[in-house]
């Protein structure tokens, strides 16, 4: 194991996921123990496990959220961790009252992005529905925003979970998509999903209960 | 757009498509309302009591708008968004502290002055009044976020936050209302500036903390 | 002496003697204390014999104020290192920091009707007991009305350490506050006042109070302690 710290290998510009003996526990009760992975360029990494088996929890340690109980998480290559990834949730993060663009806005505020919503709306087939408050838009629309993120702010490891879900075909071959190039351009992705999304992943972990 | 203007920009949004300062305001006016029909409209007794009871009724106005504050971006999500952030969770908790006092603080400051007069307050006193009332609302939201961090994932939790809130509404109650009613004036001003900018610089802080405990 | 207490299984052994035997040392000066403060002390040549009211009154208003210290340590603490025992510490204290403000409070109240003539007077120490109070009381409301008992403790511990600032702040205002509505017509014995015949008794029962706040506190973290191991136990039984 490397005495280094997270954050801390900027020498070797190369992006790199690291995950050494992750044990992660909820209410006393452990998810995983000694979960161990390591993601290149490019890796589609894909997690899948039953509903509560404690996927969401592993996206959630990821992204820094939860506090593992033990094992390191290493983020190779990267400048600024607080640039590293997005993470994209079960819930949307939208608020009803407020329209697609607002939101698109909001986000090139908080990410330090961009909103260029007009390659947005293309993309995600948005842009009839741009001025429509979140209330008034469908679930597969309103996932489909959610994914807007992705775009606004360039990241370059994606912790997406369950991001099909709502979406109907011509969502997720959008998703596929932005994945695909994504990964082209070098990024990595990890993904919760309880089925298979579309692409072959590089690697499957089955987290256990 | 910086994250802080990005987050006071749709903070403020979201707060005037969610009715805005009106329901806080109707509030705070039927609050004091009540007082004359509670003490009966003797003016002497409401010139001594109008004051502190407007103060009590601003307090009560902004508790009301706390508890739904955090929990709603822990609910939808969106404080994962925050955390996600180039900018420190302080800054941006910050930010919506700060929409909230310019969308109900502000217009709750303006509208301490209708309700003064109505509770017989002298005309020349207007000034200290709405001036106490500008500086103790910011020291109440400054508060008010600690509470509303805190509880943010307890449902229900209105009881819990002002609880929770109520001893932390003291200090800038006891100066504000003795500004409002001309009592050592200069001391009781100076230190109830002391206690917003406390409340301002520290609450945030409190507050992020708490929100990232909530997150995990 | 913390570090060494710092593991659970030495902690268990060590307040395994420890509380009782601060519990008999409290009894001990109890049974010194209340009949020295009640039948041998001097009657108060003002207030005769309603002074002794004072030496249940006074330490409960100190360890109350104790017991909130303690908390705070113990808070920081655990936000600090996330230290399970200092979360547990934290925890068992608020009751009974809790329960020595409201005998303060009720004791004052009891003194203040022959004293001022009034159930209860707005002067500044009671006010400030009373903000005391309602603080422990939204402690405690909040550390039960969160599940995830780790999230509640950290919680509760950002709560006690705001506490712990508003609390001098509260104190300083109420001062004030005090000095600005009431001219000093009330006199309060205590403080400086104190004489030398009363010391003796009130330090006696200061002692009683705060030994009986070490061994409540003890065997309220090992009943926590112990109600953890349980849950934890049957938390396996489920999952196997």
């Amino acid at each position: 194991m490397s005495a280094r710290g997270p954050f801390q290998d900027k020498p070797q510009n190369k992006l790199g996921l690291r995950v050494e003996a992750l044990t992660l526990s909820r209410g006393g009760r452990v998810l995983f123990d000694n979960l161990s992975f390591a993601a290149a360029p490019g890796a589609y990494v894909e997690v899948q496990g039953a509903n509560g088996s404690g996927k969401t929890s592993l996206l959630r340690a990821l992204a820094g959220f939860l506090r593992p109980q033990s094992g390191e998480i290493v983020f190779e290559g990267v400048d600024e961790p607080a640039l590293a990834f997005h993470y994209i949730g079960h819930a949307n993060g939208l608020k009803r009252e407020a329209t697609a663009r607002e939101h698109l806005l909001y986000w090139a505020g908080l990410f330090s992005g961009s909103p260029s919503e007009d390659f947005v709306a293309q993309t995600l087939d948005l842009h009839r529905v741009l001025n429509t408050p979140v209330r008034a838009l469908s679930q597969g629309q309103a996932r489909r925003l959610a994914l807007a993120r992705l775009i606004v702010a360039p990241r370059s490891i994606w912790l997406l979970d369950e991001p099909a879900a709502a979406l109907d075909d011509a969502g997720k071959a959008v998703l596929n998509e932005l994945i695909a190039s994504h990964r082209a351009s070098g990024g990595i992705v990890v993904a919760a999903v309880h089925e298979p999304v579309g692409p072959t992943p590089t690697q499957t972990l089955r987290v256990p209960r | 757009m910086s994250a802080f203007a990005a987050t006071f920009r749709r903070e403020l949004q979201l707060m005037w498509s969610g009715g805005g300062a009106l329901a806080p305001i109707g509030y705070f006016l039927g609050a004091t309302m009540l007082v004359p029909l509670a003490m009966g409209p003797d003016r002497a007794l409401l010139e001594a009591a109008g004051p502190p009871l407007v103060w009590i009724a601003a307090a009560l106005s902004i508790l009301a708008t706390l508890e739904r504050l955090f929990q709603a971006d822990l609910e939808d999500g969106s404080l994962d968004q925050m955390l996600l952030s180039p900018a420190p969770l302080e800054l941006i908790t910050f930010a919506k502290g700060a929409a909230l006092w310019v969308a109900i603080g502000l217009p709750l400051t303006l509208a301490g002055a209708p309700a003064a007069i109505a509770l017989q307050a002298p005309v020349d006193r207007l000034p200290f009044i709405m001036t106490s009332l500008a500086l103790g609302t910011a020291a109440f939201v400054g508060v008010g976020l600690v509470g509303a961090a805190l509880t943010a994932s307890v449902k229900r939790g209105g009881v819990l936050l002002a609880l929770i809130v109520l001893p932390l509404f003291a200090p800038p109650i006891i100066f504000g209302a003795a500004v409002a009613s001309g009592e050592d004036v200069t001391a009781a001003l100076s230190i109830l500036a002391g206690c917003a900018l406390g409340a301002a610089a520290l609450g945030p802080i409190a507050a992020a903390a708490a929100l990232r405990l909530q997150a995990e | 002496m913390f570090a060494f207490l710092a593991n659970p299984a030495r902690f268990m052994a060590f307040s395994a003697w420890a509380a009782p035997v601060l519990f008999v040392g409290a009894l001990v000066l109890f049974a010194t204390g209340i009949p020295w403060a009640l039948f041998y002390s001097p009657a108060d040549y003002q207030m005769g014999d309603t002074v002794r009211i004072m030496y249940v009154h006074v330490p409960a208003a100190w360890w109350s104020m104790g017991a909130y210290a303690f908390m705070t340590g113990a808070s920081f603490i655990s936000l600090v290192w996330r230290h399970v025992l200092a979360d547990v510490a934290a925890r068992a204290a608020a009751p009974i920091g809790a329960a020595f403000a409201a005998v303060c409070l009720i004791t004052g109240s009891l003194w203040g009707a022959p004293t001022w003539g009034t159930w209860w007077e707005w002067d500044g120490r009671m006010t400030s007991m009373l903000v005391l109070f309602i603080t422990y009381l939204g402690y405690i409301a909040l550390w039960s009305s969160i599940e995830d008992e780790e999230k509640a403790a950290r919680l509760a511990a950002i709560l006690c350490l705001v506490g712990a600032v508003n609390l001098p702040i509260v104190k300083f205002s109420v001062d004030w506050w005090s000095t600005l509505h009431q001219p000093a017509s009330i006199l309060r014995s205590g403080g400086s006042a104190i004489s030398g015949e009363m010391l003796g008794p009130l330090l006696t029962m200061g002692g009683a109070y705060v030994l009986l706040f070490g061994a409540l506190t003890l065997m309220n973290m090992r009943a926590a302690i112990f109600r953890r191991r349980v849950e934890a136990a049957e938390l396996r039984k489920a999952q196997s």
